[in-house]
């Protein structure tokens, strides 16, 4: 693949001597919108704090946008896992999108009007503007998701990265979201780790199986023995396609 | 009250007292804010604590090695901020228990203190006034130190404010930003050890964390905002301090401990209330 966003070749990475991804290969295009999956603590969150730089691989290389993750953070939008919040913390909706503008204002942060103009517009697109005043902690699980949403797209990132960005939310949210993403991915490439392949797999062009290793298909052929393979054992699969088509979904003209 | 206010026209250590008050109160509660919501109550303790071991050997250097330009608030001073580079570098590099390093530099700086203090002779009155704190006991010279980390303190706080205030919210999506965490971090726990310098002299080392977190607590419970609950917390601070010195006067009562169990009140009365209100609505 010519200029991928995302680039892992040979990675390996281990806490302490437990091994959690070993001899991983990526490549992710431009325009891409890809989930990863696989069963718990197979390495899902660590091979995304890897491309964030947030960790760095025992072995292998990993670039994004061609330079070195730290290098290529100021075009990665990032929404992580919802768990480690103080849901106490005096701050507002608008508060929390301005934290998306971080890397882009001055050294000696005072928010611009250019820095506000953003954060506001990433609030409209997540239809939380007319809640700016309004505290994060009071608000419901679903509205703090679509904010935190907001605050990674504040930066106007070429590259959105979330981790499981539906973990705690009902059915109607997570359509909700990702159909956001869905319109987002219009213009910027989407990686999105998920627990949920059935639902996700309506969105996505490509789908990542993390356990260990990493395979990756298109997302057309998720079969029985491909989900057997990877979690192991018997899982019993329901369907419960809200709009999917049977056909893989088109790559852009690229 | 109306001989403490008729002796604050007369006495100069009264209104040294007064201002030490309230230049005390507004760092603590803007970087009591920070220690508050960022969860390092126990890191501004421990170096609350360790500040005993500075202010003994700063002492004993005075009356035993006669360094008479030394100030037991320098030895604070050095001691404080020793102490919160130690707890810092250690938890963000180390991977030791943080709890651990917490406890030893808390314990250790005291008992440093204890020695230097028994072996420093004359009265250990001094002893008491480190350890609960004696405004009325404030030199011109110390008031000078205080104005300089007062301005030290509160310009850092309003230049990082942003920085700060993300990487106390969300310490990953910060370093994803490019922010430099680890380096606020620090920065955030220099300017809670030249705090908890201040709060010294008003409360004494044992009750540091009280006036740093009390305040706030109350604050928290009006204010949906970090600076909103920053100026809400130093205007109580304020109010604290210069009740406890008022009442106590009179009386004769220790004035950190008026101003102590004041704020302890009005938080288990603020805390009490909204729980009542809570369970009606």
């Amino acid at each position: 693949m010519e200029n991928p966003v995302i680039h892992l070749e040979h990675v390996t990475f281990s806490y302490n001597q437990t091994p959690v991804l070993e001899d991983v290969n990526l490549d992710v295009g431009e325009g891409d919108f890809i989930a990863v999956v696989g069963p718990n603590a197979g390495g899902k969150t660590t091979l995304l704090k890897i491309i964030l730089g947030l960790l760095k691989p025992n072995r292998g290389k990993v670039r994004v946008f061609g330079v070195t993750p730290v290098r290529a953070r100021p075009r990665i939008g990032y929404m992580a896992q919802q768990t480690s919040f103080d849901f106490l913390f005096p701050v507002s909706v608008l508060d929390v999108a301005l934290m998306g503008r971080l890397g882009h204002c001055g050294r000696f942060a005072f928010y611009s009007g250019k820095d506000r103009e953003a954060a506001m517009e990433a609030l409209e697109r997540v239809e939380m503007a007319s809640w700016k005043n309004h505290p994060f902690s009071q608000l419901s699980g679903g509205q703090r998701q679509r904010v935190l949403l907001a605050r990674a797209l504040a930066s106007d990132p070429e590259l959105m990265i979330l981790d499981e960005p539906t973990a705690n939310v009902d059915a109607a949210i997570e359509t909700e979201l990702f159909e956001i993403l869905d319109a987002l991915n219009r213009h910027m490439t989407i990686m999105v780790v998920s627990h949920d392949l059935g639902f996700v797999s309506c969105y996505v062009r490509s789908v990542a199986c993390v356990n260990r290793r990493l395979v990756v298909h298109p997302t057309s052929s998720i079969t029985g023995e491909m989900i057997h393979e990877l979690y192991g054992g018997n899982v019993q699969m329901v369907r419960h396609d809200h709009h999917c088509s049977k056909e893989d979904r088109d790559w852009p003209s690229s | 009250m109306a001989e403490f206010l008729a002796d604050l026209q007369q006495h100069t250590f009264l209104q040294y007292a007064v201002i030490t008050g309230i230049l005390a109160a507004v760092p603590c509660g803007v970087i009591g804010t920070y220690v508050v919501t960022r969860r390092i109550t126990y890191i501004a303790g421990a170096i609350a604590h360790s500040v005993l071991g500075g202010l003994g050997a700063a002492r004993f250097c005075q009356v035993v090695c006669g360094w008479s330009w030394l100030d037991p608030l320098h030895g604070a001073l050095v001691a404080a901020v020793i102490s919160a580079m130690v707890i810092g570098l250690v938890s963000l590099y180390a991977h030791q228990r943080e709890d651990t390093v917490i406890g030893a530099v808390w314990a250790i700086g005291m008992a440093v203190g204890i020695l230097f203090i028994f072996k420093t002779p004359g009265y250990n009155e001094d002893l008491m006034s480190y350890l609960f704190g004696n405004i009325l006991m404030v030199s011109p010279g110390d008031l000078r130190l205080i104005v300089g980390l007062d301005i030290v303190v509160l310009v850092f706080s309003v230049l990082f404010y942003n920085q700060l205030l993300a990487v106390c919210f969300d310490e990953e999506f910060a370093r994803v930003r490019g922010i430099r965490v680890e380096f606020y971090y620090l920065l955030l726990l220099c300017l809670t050890s030249l705090t908890v310098v201040l709060l010294v002299t008003v409360v004494g080392v044992v009750m540091v964390i009280a006036l740093l977190t009390l305040p706030v607590a109350v604050a928290s419970h009006f204010s949906n905002r970090l600076w909103l609950t920053m100026v809400l917390s130093a205007a109580l601070t304020i109010l604290f301090t210069l009740s406890g010195l008022a009442l106590s006067y009179t009386p004769d009562l220790p004035a950190g401990a008026t101003t102590i169990v004041l704020a302890g009140g009005v938080y288990l009365a603020v805390a009490a209330a909204s729980a009542l209100r809570g369970r009606k609505g």
